[in-house]
């Protein structure tokens, strides 16, 4: 890596900097590893341009922040961005971003998977091409599983069988209840696996007073109940109020961990944490995964989607060679460095025939499953609201009912959006 | 008694003014010398580059932010701009949110600041009294203050976190003490208190530090017990100091924010005013309902400043060597 940042450099001095023409293009990534890709483009475009990066913090809502107020106010140093999909939509509105034409659209979207390909588009125009996407699985400890009777890998499972499973074996549900975008996470996985949406279909592209919300309804009472019933259970990890990703990993590694849904990551995690002796050797053997689970039982569930798009600024200056360095770090074969390296999954199928990267990720077939399958999180220019009273609405996960919590959300939604109330 | 060590002119001046006490105003103001005149000047000369500088850094960003409160304003809808009067003010002050975080940013400012003197004010005399070690003890206590608030947040919070925090099995409880309003609000006012006690008892320790000795002994020869003394001499005498302290505090914990963000991102019900402003300006890029919650944040931190002064019948700028 440290000579391929040398060679980028020795190329900018050979191409001579601005006057001779090279573009320097800024790209703004959201995870330090990107910064092997940008060697790798700048390797590959011979001068054609000069790929520099610069780190977003590391979580989404910050990143948000930064970007959107940097293209606010116009910031022609903006030329590439990773964009987490939920937000494409509001910086796409606001026309902070570059949309493709028909027929970038139509090349970038070649061999990628459903998931990230639906939520790269706002009102069908491509405004980040899919770089890599991701998707909860369901992991769970062969032997618990084992003594419940309940075999995941089989046949996909309901939310109620791993409960019952998890109450008879005394066993933990790992789930991440933080107020934070995992909570969203969760929710909108939960709506849409029992078939309903958070904003009602025709809301992409209305005016934020007409966005009707679609939450009271019997999916919005069954994500209730199935909050609810885990969290006043004692299947409840300790602290799920406040539990995100790293949590639940933590309570499923302990003694009575018995399910969880979480990322792929989790998997090198769990052997890191071999290495470092806070599991015990041979952990994973007694591990396993299969799809996120269903909410109505026969009924394929909605897996959770994830992952990173790139965008094009509005007000980059250099145009031309922006869109090719998005072509570079979008290709299958810098989506497979990535994830090997970062451990982030490719958005494009392809990938998923490689061997090395079935050799790193035993799991890839139900990562590209879930990428197939996945449900995008509501797709609106006021996505941001949207989540921060879904946030609201479902949390604290042990005092949701059933009855009450959907209507308030939505009424709750509705009013925010209109105005009428605050955040 | 004042809290700055006052400058040679100062005295004279402080001289000059004792002798004018019992005269009336318009009197002093037709005496003034060239002197006074001269010196006055002098004082505008000194001071007016740095005057300018706070205007354009201070009142230009208050005007714009009272401009801007006035506008239906979303950063990322800019066509959609409209001016609505006084429109985001109703919808904040007819808004349940904005009490309900009126009401904990209260409670966390009453709680803090009084624990914070009481603490503030033994520490203060610990160190004034201190006979050995002087220095250590003074260091020792001053040593949460130098602690950046963000540092010291995360610092607790990992303490109290249910799954790797030691003061769950220290008391031996399973308490989730982010999962509920009061146990956050607990942790939060802890982390507040254990922070900015120092200050409190430095500013305190100011205060005491002018107390004549002569007063305490001729309260001790005319037979005063200690509480007495404590009551009758060192309170009295270092009422500015109290002021002073109580107010910065005061002010400091109204606008309370980092501890919040830090430990439950304003979940369960703990966000503060701050927040509030927070999550309207930068989180929704509501940049107009942002800017009133700011311009209604920033009267009711006057309205306080204004309360004290008052109610402690103490002017600042009277204030005089004793």
């Amino acid at each position: 890596m440290g000579a391929l940042g040398v060679a980028a450099t020795v190329v900018a001095a050979c191409g001579g900097g601005e006057t001779s023409g090279a573009p320097e293009l800024t790209w703004y990534i959201n995870n330090a590893v990107q910064v092997e890709i940008a060697d790798a483009c700048n390797e590959e475009a011979e001068g054609a341009y000069v790929l520099k990066t610069s780190l977003l913090p590391n979580s989404a809502a910050p990143q948000r922040e930064q970007l959107l107020r940097r293209l606010a106010a116009g910031d022609t140093t903006v030329d590439l961005l990773s964009l987490d999909p939920p937000f494409m939509a509001e910086f796409a509105n606001a026309g902070f971003l570059r949309p493709f034409t028909a027929e970038e659209q139509e090349e970038l979207s070649q061999g990628v998977l459903e998931g990230p390909l639906e939520q790269s588009l706002y009102e069908d125009t491509m405004f980040s091409a899919p770089f890599y996407g991701n998707t909860q699985l369901l992991w769970y400890k062969k032997s618990v599983a084992e003594e419940a009777g309940l075999d995941p890998a089989a046949a996909p499972v309901t939310w109620d069988q791993v409960i019952e499973a998890a109450e008879q074996t005394g066993t933990t549900v790992g789930v991440q209840g933080r107020r934070n975008e995992s909570l969203m996470v969760w929710v909108n996985a939960l709506v849409s696996s029992a078939g309903g949406s958070i904003l009602a279909e025709d809301s992409q592209g209305a005016a934020a007073e007409d966005v009707e919300s679609a939450l009271d309804s019997e999916a919005g009472a069954e994500a209730a109940r199935i909050m609810s019933t885990i969290a006043n259970s004692d299947i409840a990890p300790a602290g799920l109020s406040t539990a995100g990703e790293e949590e639940s990993r933590a309570a499923f590694q302990a003694d009575d961990g018995g399910f969880m849904v979480n990322w792929p990551y989790v998997w090198t995690a769990f052997e890191a944490a071999e290495a470092a002796g806070a599991v015990e050797e041979g952990f994973r053997d007694d591990i396993a995964w299969a799809r996120y689970p269903q909410v109505v039982e026969g009924e394929a569930s909605a897996t959770p989607l994830g992952g990173i798009g790139v965008s094009i600024g509005a007000y980059t200056e250099h145009e031309e060679a922006a869109l090719e360095a998005v072509r570079c770090v979008r290709s299958p074969e810098r989506q497979k460095q990535n994830m090997l390296t970062a451990g982030e999954p490719a958005a494009s199928a392809e990938v998923y025939d490689d061997p090395e990267v079935q050799e790193a990720f035993p799991m890839y077939e139900a990562i590209r499953e879930g990428l197939t399958d996945a449900a995008p999180r509501p797709i609106s220019p006021y996505y941001g609201d949207v989540t921060g009273v879904v946030q609201q609405g479902y949390h604290p996960p042990d005092a949701l009912d059933e009855q009450t919590t959907p209507a308030r959300t939505a009424d709750f939604l509705e009013a925010v959006l209109d105005g009428s109330r605050m955040l | 008694m004042s809290t700055t060590v006052p400058a040679a002119a100062g005295e004279v001046r402080a001289e000059a003014d004792r002798q004018d006490a019992p005269a009336a105003a318009p009197a002093r103001r037709q005496r003034m010398t060239d002197r006074a005149r001269k010196e006055r000047n002098l004082g505008w000369l000194l001071a007016g580059p740095a005057f300018v500088v706070m205007l354009s850094v201070t009142a230009y960003p208050i005007a714009n932010a009272v401009w801007y409160s006035l506008f239906d304003f979303r950063l990322t809808d800019p066509d959609g701009r409209s001016f609505v009067g006084l429109g985001n003010y109703a919808t904040i002050l007819s808004d349940v949110l904005f009490w309900r975080q009126f009401g904990v940013t209260a409670a966390i400012t009453v709680v803090t600041v009084a624990v914070e003197f009481v603490l503030g004010f033994a520490l203060a005399l610990v160190m004034h009294r201190a006979l050995f070690l002087r220095k250590s003890v003074r260091t020792a206590i001053l040593v949460p203050y130098g602690i950046i608030t963000v540092v010291s947040a995360y610092a607790w919070q990992y303490a109290f976190t249910p799954a790797y925090g030691f003061v769950n099995p220290l008391f031996g409880s399973d308490l989730d003490w982010f999962g509920e309003t009061v146990p956050s609000l607990v942790v939060i006012c802890l982390s507040e208190i254990w922070k900015t006690t120092p200050f409190m008892s430095l500013l305190l320790l100011a205060g005491l530090a002018q107390i004549p000795s002569t007063y305490i002994e001729a309260a001790k020869v005319d037979g005063a017990t200690a509480w007495q003394r404590f009551r009758k001499v060192v309170v009295p005498n270092m009422k500015g100091a109290i002021m002073v302290a109580l107010l910065f505090r005061t002010l400091d914990a109204f606008r309370i924010f980092d501890n919040v963000f830090v430990m439950t991102q304003g979940a369960n019900g703990t966000e503060t005013l701050s927040f509030l402003a927070y999550r309207q300006t930068i989180t929704r890029v509501m940049i107009g309902l942002g800017s009133a919650v700011s311009v209604i944040l920033a009267v009711l931190v006057v309205l306080i400043a204004f309360l004290f002064i008052k109610g402690f019948k103490v002017n600042l700028a009277e204030q005089r060597g004793a």
